[in-house]
């Protein structure tokens, strides 16, 4: 009997080796074989993984958004939307926080800080706090439902408060004439085997995040089961000891 | 290259937080497969 | 007007007047909030240690000292609800969830008006503020607008964050993030009413227009996403 020792299947590891395949021409691509930037150097080959990095991040908290909007909205709320939206929301603060990371770092290069207040850092820290306030909240315990209802209603606000944030701390910033300030995108004239390597990136990054949530969500499920079936387990030993 | 140590350093962080992060999920998907029935596992 | 819209503007009131007096007959705002909101203001001073900074910065610390005097009464708002269950009672019951949150949102709302009064008081006190007429009509206004922002965010993260199981160090986590709005806003509109740093008070007005903004936003969502949220 061919018994599934894990979460994966045979589609999730093709998908797994074109990944791997595609991030390692990326990483040829990016580190080597691609042109420095006129202005920026060869620091712009930060950008291959920076940009994505970001990139997925709003891709995942998009699918928490969504998933959450559907399971309130759908008349059966089947609780797999909560886990898809739940799986997503943990892989969207892993990457928010390595663009933190590396976009600081870039920044170090490019501005020689490693942290400038402007409009968009400042809004991209607020993203990662909030969703590490919607992780946080899912873990505070009671029944898948609660959890469900709970979360969907937070990422729903979250929805609601980050472009507020944004608006809010990009008025504040203009306060302050910050137009002239370099943002590492914004200078780099991209072309040929630069672009395509960006865009490599990109894809390669979003097949990532569809293979972690694939994954990740399964594991979800199987938490919950488990959960369950111990609430079960507890239940009859109580009825047992009971009887006894 | 110059700036090597920044671009590498950032690759490897990126490379490093999400490797660990896969290999976490799939590790705990073992763990929990292990004691799992068939009927848990939809997508087997 | 239905009767269900008089029912539900009743158990607003009933619910606002309820927290109200409760908050009345114990003056945990006027004996403990306040004072600590003070100490919060006099440390800013010990920080800074600079008369001309701490003019400048004056609105931005009466915000900041709002906020986290905030935090207090929000718990204590939720805390005389948990301890009898009083919350789920309500809502087994039956009672329109939204109507709950509009009162307590309501009384958040007068108390941290009360509050905020006492530390722009505090800040002309302490600070060396001197406001025109015209700042002091602007203040008021900011100070209206702004807290029922406030009130509507932090009861409905309130009701969130309250019960058991040491959930309370969530709320500033949830809270903080979501008001960010309403502190860059309040704190300009409040700097072009005490003229700080040379601001003139016409260049609060688009400030406090955030401010409504974020207000009538929250009000709106908060009745709708107060009862999924608080349900046990």
């Amino acid at each position: 009997m061919a018994r599934q020792s894990g979460t994966g299947t045979s589609a999730t590891r093709r998908l797994g080796i074109l990944v791997i395949f595609m991030l390692a021409m990326l990483a040829l691509c990016g580190l080597w074989f691609s042109a420095e930037d006129v202005v920026q150097g060869s620091t712009v080959r930060m950008m291959y993984i920076h940009v994505p990095s970001i990139w997925t991040a709003y891709i995942a908290f998009g699918l928490t958004a969504l998933c959450s909007a559907v399971y309130l909205s759908a008349k059966n709320r089947s609780l797999a939307w909560d886990r898809v939206a739940g799986a997503s929301g943990e892989i969207g603060v892993l990457f928010v926080a390595v663009s933190l990371v590396t976009g600081s770092m870039w920044g170090r290069l490019t501005w020689g800080t490693y942290w400038v207040w402007d409009a968009r850092l400042t809004s991209t820290a607020f993203l990662f706090i909030t969703y590490v306030g919607y992780l946080a909240v899912r873990q505070l315990g009671g029944t898948h439902r609660q959890r469900a209802r709970r979360s969907s209603v937070l990422a729903l606000l979250a929805i609601l408060e980050i472009p507020l944030v944004h608006f809010s701390v990009t008025l504040w910033r203009s306060l302050h004439q910050e137009a002239s300030v370099a943002n590492p995108n914004a200078k780099v004239e991209l072309d040929g085997l630069m672009l395509f390597s960006l865009f490599l990136g990109l894809a390669a990054f979003t097949l990532l995040f569809v293979w972690l949530v694939l994954h990740r969500q399964r594991g979800m499920m199987l938490e919950d089961g488990f959960s369950d079936r111990g609430l079960d387990v507890a239940i009859t030993a109580r009825r047992n000891e009971a009887r006894a | 290259m110059e700036h090597a140590s920044f671009i590498f350093g950032s690759w490897g962080i990126t490379a490093a937080s999400v490797g660990v992060y896969a290999f976490w999920v799939i590790r705990r998907g073992r763990e929990l497969a292990k004691h799992a029935t068939r009927e848990e596992m939809p997508w087997t | 007007m239905s009767s269900t819209a008089i029912n539900k503007r009743h158990i607003a009131v009933a619910v606002a007047r309820k927290d109200l007096t409760i908050e009345w007959n114990s003056r945990i705002l006027v004996n403990q909030v306040a004072p600590f909101a003070a100490i919060v203001m006099v440390l800013f001073a010990f920080a800074l240690d600079n008369d001309g900074i701490l003019e400048r910065v004056a609105p931005g610390l009466v915000w900041l000292a709002t906020l986290f005097s905030m935090l207090v009464v929000i718990q204590r708002s939720f805390t005389v609800e948990s301890a009898d269950g009083a919350l789920d009672a309500l809502r087994v019951a039956g009672v329109d969830m939204g109507a709950v949150f509009m009162g307590k949102a309501i009384a958040l709302m007068v108390q941290l008006f009360v509050l905020e009064l006492m530390l722009v008081a505090t800040a002309v006190v302490l600070y060396g503020v001197e406001m025109t007429l015209a700042g002091f009509c602007e203040a008021i206004v900011t100070l209206v607008v702004a807290t029922v922002g406030l009130g509507s965010v932090g009861t409905l993260y309130g009701g969130l964050a309250a019960g058991a199981r040491g959930r309370e160090t969530l709320l500033p986590l949830l809270l903080l993030p979501a008001v960010a709005p309403v502190l860059i806003g309040a704190t300009r509109a409040t700097e072009a009413a005490f003229g700080s740093g040379g601001t003139t008070v016409s260049e609060g007005w688009p400030w406090i227009g955030l401010l409504l903004v974020f207000a009538v936003l929250f009000s709106a969502v908060g009745t709708v996403a107060f009862g999924p949220l608080v349900d046990e």
